[in-house]
């Protein structure tokens, strides 16, 4: 009897649920991030701040999932009509923050939008074109085969075509993308996302509301206002948690993760990252890094497990290569390398018993302990006689000096916005290249064009699986060749207080999906 | 006095023309500002052309030349960052940060004065020699690791068992110890007052006063110590003058004496000192206004340096200048005013 009658409640409570979820958006969120985003236009910025805007403001056509799958959003269902078009069939009554209706028409609004955008128009470069065909369905087209056509379709929001259109009072074009100096998009907002922005105080404060006519009602979030305020320095954010002056941090300091793993009224949560941080190896300025033996040596002297385990503190993974897993070209058999004697032994086999001074260069405010790390690196080069004489700059004298190639061996971190292998290479590892903008961050100036070519053939490559091959083969003949000296995956991490259940609406993209967010 | 005036303004232009000059010299140091502008994938050609738009690819005195023309016509040019004009940046930002030098200055002043005094009458008494002892370690402590502390105690709270708590002294010791926190430890709060223009202020409602109250002590901690330190000397010294030791043998009440006529002449060089360290003040909220996450213009200024925001840490530099100017030329009529001696002219005496 007593199971049934708990059989019976349980689906009694079941079948209330959904009506009891959607009905009750009544906490009040307050959280810290280290920066707000620097302006509403998301289509003005391509960066980390945007694009957690965008998920709070907006939706995408289709969202990845925790385990780097894809999530329809205002896209229902979507198939490929032939190698270079994929069919979309948009969700039916969705309403923008202003009320208009959403339709196909925005789509093709903000499509023409990004192309225009200089920080997305290079994303959006494999397409031709976008057919729309009737209210509620478009296709995209792209001039060659394109595998990572849905990897690109997470970063179209569609905007409110008729509120962004038009003139304003003064006579400037509402579409216009403006990167400095005010323009109607920066300052008004209208999407069809959870969250309608009340008020921004930029670099002060923002404040959202839960829209009322948010088309996803099965959505657990039971969030109805939101204040965002930006508290750069880290032992601030952290205090502010610990002292319940706000309820959900990011990111979290790699020095206070203990602090808050004791404190018994929040929760931590952490991840493995996707941004891989390395060291790539000038050839230009330097003679010794064109053999391979040298570049192999440098790679084996580096300790990526000891520098994740004493400077990270555990807070990164030790990378062999730039894909993370979860990514197609992830390879399984690549491991960290480290082996002092064999480094030493390289060096021999090459000539440079005796070493070599280069320089070396990173930046001090960037990355999580960017500078710790380059020091350690720098140390343990010294133990296959290369003396390295290292300078750390902030970031903003950094890139300056980056693109300039000035130093031997550069620090970089990055982070594939398509969340592809193939953007790892195409920036960091192609043969540079000034018109095309290949290998723009290039900064060793390695160069095989076979490389290059085995990764240009994976992009028109549509059968995943042959894709994934070629693309782990990549990385392996990387490895191989030593072509640049991979550190680690920087972790993520993000802290709350425990009635806020932030890791189910967590993700490697560190884009939360706040809308999704259940306060007890 | 309008020779002395005239004088101060054209001070103050010489100072706001070599502070453009040299904030402009060194902006190349700075950093790019590009970098805080576009994502890591724009490529170099629109990196070029966003660069030639803004004028950065000007020479030097081009831009200076530029930037002045505006300048003299009261245009500071635009913040990359905010997207607006640079001095209402500054203005938003500006009543915070003299909101926590008031409450700082209240403090001083409310502390300074009698704990200087009573250290002046007293010096051998066991207190003095503790407020003395204390100001020696207070001064010594910098501003961001007293508000740490002060965060962790008040804010976080912490609990101390350091003492046996079997014990009714132990629990005792403990509980005396312990602290439940609760204090704000970050930003101004939600309950702000609108009084005009860009003002809100925090001092009108419990909550803001309740913001206030960390950042204005941290803020105090530093200037406390050196007021109390320069009255408690001042007084010692008036106190063995002449007219005092007269006054004692007239038969005055010591109240009479000491608050009547010493400390009024105590008070001459204090608030010399007092206009001169407002405007160090100014600058030391850089500090408190990071650990604190207090939207004034310090912790604006900070954020300008790392983002490399040109046009708004040349304003800055110029604002807090002409701070630093009006202030000076205050103290110099306020002591004119409590000090009948000293005459305020255009020339040198």
């Amino acid at each position: 009897m007593k199971k049934l009658l708990a059989a019976l409640v349980g689906t009694m409570a079941l079948a209330t649920a959904p009506v009891a979820l959607s009905a009750e958006a009544t906490k009040e969120l307050k959280m810290a991030y280290d920066a707000d985003p620097v302006t509403l236009d998301i289509h003005e910025q391509l960066s980390g701040g945007i694009l957690q805007l965008s998920h709070m403001s907006f939706d995408p056509l289709v969202r990845w999932t925790k385990d780097l799958g894809f999530e329809g959003r205002l896209a229902e269902s979507w198939e490929r009509v032939d190698d270079k078009t994929m069919r979309f069939k948009l969700r039916e009554g969705v309403k923008f923050h202003s009320g208009n209706e959403f339709t196909a028409k925005d789509v093709k609004f903000t499509y023409d939008r990004l192309k225009e955008s200089q920080d997305f128009k290079a994303i959006f470069q494999p397409f031709s074109g976008i057919n729309v065909i009737d209210d509620y369905t478009f296709e995209l087209v792209t001039s060659e085969p394109f595998p990572l056509l849905l990897n690109t379709a997470t970063y179209i929001f569609p905007l409110d075509s008729q509120f962004y259109s038009g003139e304003t009072a003064d006579g400037k074009k509402k579409s216009a993308i403006v990167k400095h100096g005010n323009s109607f998009a920066s300052d008004n907002l209208s999407g069809t996302g959870p969250f309608v922005v009340k008020s921004r105080q930029q670099g002060v404060r923002m404040e959202f509301e839960r829209f009322a006519d948010y088309w996803d009602e099965e959505s657990p979030g039971n969030v109805k206002k939101i204040v965002l305020t930006p508290i750069k320095e880290n032992n601030t954010r952290v205090s502010a948690l610990l002292s319940g002056g706000v309820d959900f941090i990011a990111p979290v300091p790699p020095t206070d993760l203990d602090r808050i793993k004791r404190d018994k009224n929040s929760e931590l949560v952490t991840m493995s990252g996707t941004r891989i941080i390395m060291f790539h190896m000038n050839q230009e300025r330097v003679e010794a890094f064109k053999n391979p033996k040298v570049r192999q040596a440098v790679a084996y002297a580096i300790n990526q497990e000891g520098i994740a385990a004493k400077i990270m503190k555990g807070f990164a993974t030790p990378a062999a290569q730039m894909s993370p897993a979860g990514y197609q070209g992830h390879n399984e058999s690549l491991k960290p390398r480290y082996d002092v004697k064999k480094a030493q032994q390289l060096m021999k086999e090459a000539g440079y018993e005796d070493g070599f001074t280069i320089t070396m260069m990173a930046p001090n405010n960037r990355y999580v302990n960017d500078d710790k790390i380059a020091q350690a690196a720098a140390a343990m080069l010294a133990r296959i006689n290369i003396k390295v004489d290292l300078k750390t700059l902030p970031k903003a004298q950094y890139w300056p000096e980056f693109d300039n190639r000035s130093g031997d061996m550069m620090l970089i971190g990055w982070h594939a916005d398509t969340e592809d292998s193939a953007n790892f290479f195409e920036f960091l590892t192609f043969c540079p290249e000034a018109g095309s903008g290949a290998g723009q961050y290039n900064a060793g100036n390695y160069c095989n064009p076979e490389i290059d070519a085995l990764v240009a053939k994976a992009n028109v490559e549509t059968d995943l699986e042959k894709r994934s091959a070629m693309l782990q083969e990549v990385e392996k003949r990387l490895y191989d060749d030593a072509a640049f000296v991979p550190l680690h995956w920087q972790d993520l991490a993000w802290a709350s207080k425990k009635n806020v259940k932030i890791e189910p609406i967590l993700n490697v993209m560190n884009f939360p999906f706040l809308g999704d967010l259940v306060i007890e | 006095m309008l020779a002395f005036l005239v004088q101060r303004i054209s001070q103050a232009v010489l100072v706001m023309f070599v502070i453009s000059v040299i904030a402009f010299a060194i902006q190349d140091g700075l950093g790019d500002p590009l970098q805080e502008m576009v994502g890591m994938s724009v490529s170099m050609e629109e990196r070029e052309a966003l660069r030639e738009e803004l004028g950065l690819n000007d020479s030097m005195v081009v831009q200076y030349l530029r930037f002045a023309g505006n300048a003299l016509q009261g245009d500071l040019g635009n913040s990359y960052f905010y997207g607006k004009p640079t001095l209402e940046v500054i203005a938003e930002h500006l009543p915070a940060t003299l909101e926590l030098v008031i409450g700082a200055s209240l403090i001083i002043m409310f502390l300074s004065v009698p704990i200087g005094v009573y250290a002046a009458i007293r010096p051998q008494a066991w207190l003095a020699k503790f407020f003395m002892g204390v100001s020696t370690v207070g001064i010594s402590i910098p501003v961001f690791l007293t508000a740490i502390v002060l965060i962790q105690i008040y804010s976080i709270g912490v609990t101390i068992e350091w003492f046996p708590e079997d014990t009714g002294w132990g629990r005792w010791l403990n509980g005396a110890f312990t602290t439940e926190g609760g204090l704000p430890s970050y930003g101004r709060g939600d309950e702000l007052t609108h009084l005009f223009g860009t003002w809100y202020s925090g001092f009108f409602s419990t909550d803001g006063l309740m913001h206030l109250v960390l950042p204005c002590v941290s803020l105090a901690s530093i200037m406390l110590p050196l007021f109390i330190r320069l009255i408690r000397a001042e007084m010692m010294e008036v106190l063995q003058s002449d007219y005092i030791r007269y006054a004692r043998a007239k038969g005055l009440s010591s109240m009479r004496i000491n608050f009547l006529h010493a400390l009024k002449n105590t008070m001459l060089p204090v608030i010399t000192v007092g206009g001169v360290q407002v405007g160090v003040m100014v600058a030391y909220t850089i500090l408190t206004e990071t650990v604190f996450q207090w939207p004034g213009v310090g912790l604006m200024f900070l954020e300008a340096i790392t983002r490399s925001d040109i046009p708004l840490i040349v304003a800055y530099l110029m604002v807090v200048g002409l701070i630093f100017v009006i202030t000076n030329t205050l103290v110099d009529l306020v002591y004119g005013l409590v000090n009948p001696t000293v005459k305020l002219t255009g020339k040198k005496a």
